[in-house]
């Protein structure tokens, strides 16, 4: 019988800030900010929030940042989490991770493999991406001493120009870590920064990003695999999501940001959608606010005409947050999004060279065949 | 190898677990290492269980807790026994329970 509200997951963010400095990175502030460090959740109010969760029947608490290490009172909220009887799991650089939190581990087991990001298989690479002298070596040592202490972990990457032609030798290194069951994810369509904040930033990250064709290059490497999993995918489609804002998750748990915001979302910065927990619940966000924002209607024009009637939403990252990212709403069109989502569908064969997918009016046909195993003939060939 | 209970032992939930009950569902979870099954962290209890699981209070030994619960559920009492002591066997062994 299940209690309402309930969450199954909660995000916490610890901090924004981090101790490495990734080019790439949508989120990070300096390590040493003492600004944002000020205005940080105190251990107290997180503690509760963590309790509060508990009531909610919640199983696992994501700790992230920003690198969540950098707390100095990390230790104290993971033991208090895992005795509340939560699982954790941790989204790390790995270079904090010291005997002594190696060891904690292994005494009090976080009960999820740890997930530590990896930005280069040498220490030219690593550091060309991090920025910082030494992280390499730091990043090392964690994760030797994670293997030592029989720590479950996983490693996962981001394709940036220093590191984009070791996939192969990363992959490898990878695959002899004892938890890792499939290879390594990797991100690779970077976000701008989330809480906009950085323009000279952004602008940086977007001469990162790869092309769709270069992704889907990447994405298609194991091309069967690749359409076997994307035919699953796709028989899930639904329908072009109308004027519905929100048809993805956001809102059912979500995140508790470094100042005590609730988000709907990890990457929903936006301040009107942001519930404040200094002042309330995560049940009153749940019962009361977050239902008014999945409520949010699009207005923009663009978007009404386009993703409105896009069969290939739910292919596409284009959503609120990658709005807000790239523009400040809620609802503009993310060109670099639609471009990889049309790339993807036309490797499918799902539109063909020139189409635009809002203007498909026989997709219901286009994915009962792909989905039936009637791979088009452009499959493959469209990249 | 069973580990040996005697239903004259008390017996209490170990400080290293913590009981939740999850959408009607009971599981222990363990706070540290080696409790349990190495591939299997969290033990889920049905209805027998978490009612012996409430009576573990460090005083009751396993015959009292046994002789409240023929009056909750259905069965002999020899078959109350039989099931408290497998299901008590397994968690001793799990160290989910421990001996006082
Ligand atoms: S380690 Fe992670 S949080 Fe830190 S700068 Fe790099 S991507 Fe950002
Ligand atoms: S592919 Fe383009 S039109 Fe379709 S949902 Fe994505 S951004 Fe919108």
């Amino acid at each position: 019988m299940k209690k309402e509200p309930y969450i199954t997951r909660l995000d916490i963010e610890l901090t924004e800030r981090c101790n490495n400095n990734c080019i790439h990175c949508y989120i990070n502030l300096p390590d040493d900010d003492l600004c944002a460090k000020k205005k940080e959740l105190s251990t107290d109010k997180i503690k509760e929030i963590l309790k509060e969760a508990v009531s909610l029947d919640c199983m696992t608490i994501r700790f992230t940042g920003g690198e969540p290490l950098l707390r100095e009172d990390f230790e104290e909220l993971y033991v208090f989490t895992r005795k509340q009887g939560l699982k954790v799991l941790i989204f790390t650089n790995a270079t904090l991770i010291n005997k002594r939190l190696a060891e904690l581990f292994s005494r009090i087991p976080p009960l999820e493999k740890i997930e530590v990001t990896v930005y280069g298989i040498n220490k030219n690479s690593y550091e060309a991406v991090t920025g910082k002298k030494g992280s390499f070596k730091a990043a090392e040592k964690g994760i030797k001493l994670l293997l030592k202490n029989k720590i479950p972990f996983v490693v996962k990457s981001a394709v940036l120009p220093p590191n984009k032609n070791e996939t192969d030798k990363f992959e490898k290194w990878a695959m002899a870590i004892p938890d890792m069951d499939r290879l390594p994810s990797k991100s690779m369509f970077f976000d701008l920064r989330c809480r906009r904040d950085n323009e000279i930033k952004n602008r940086f990250i977007k001469k990162l990003r790869i092309t769709p064709e270069e992704g889907i290059g990447i994405l298609t490497r194991e091309k069967d695999k690749y359409i076997k999993e994307m035919k699953e995918f796709c028989s899930k489609f639904t329908r072009p999501p109308g004027d519905d804002l929100f048809s993805c998750g956001a809102g059912f748990s979500g995140c508790a940001d470094a100042y005590g915001y609730f988000l709907p979302c990890i990457m929903l910065k936006c301040p009107d959608t942001a519930y404040d927990l200094k002042n309330g619940t995560l049940e009153d966000a749940i019962v009361n606010f977050f239902p008014k924002i999945r409520a949010m209607r699009a207005k923009n024009k663009d978007y009404l005409k386009r993703c409105a009637k896009c069969f290939l939403k739910s292919l596409c990252e284009q959503c609120p947050a990658k709005s807000w990212m790239e523009h400040g709403t809620l609802d503009t069109p993310v060109e670099y999004f639609c471009e990889i989502a049309h790339a993807q569908a036309k490797f499918l064969g799902l539109v063909k060279p020139h189409e635009k997918a809002w203007e498909v009016t026989d997709w219901k046909e286009r994915l009962r065949n792909f989905s039936r195993n009637v791979i088009p003939a452009e499959a493959g060939i469209q990249t | 190898m069973k580990t040996r209970i005697s239903l004259k032992n008390v017996y209490k939930p170990s400080e290293d677990v913590v009981a939740r009950d999850i959408h009607g569902e009971f599981i222990i979870i363990p706070i540290t290492s080696g409790i349990g099954d190495s591939d299997e962290a969290i033990f889920s209890l049905n209805e027998f269980g978490k009612a012996i699981w409430g009576e573990l209070d460090g005083k009751k030994n396993l015959k009292e807790i046994a002789n409240l619960l023929t009056l909750k559920f259905e069965g002999s009492d020899k078959e109350i026994e039989t099931d408290i002591i497998g299901l008590g066997e397994e968690l001793l062994k799990k160290k989910i329970i421990v001996k006082l």
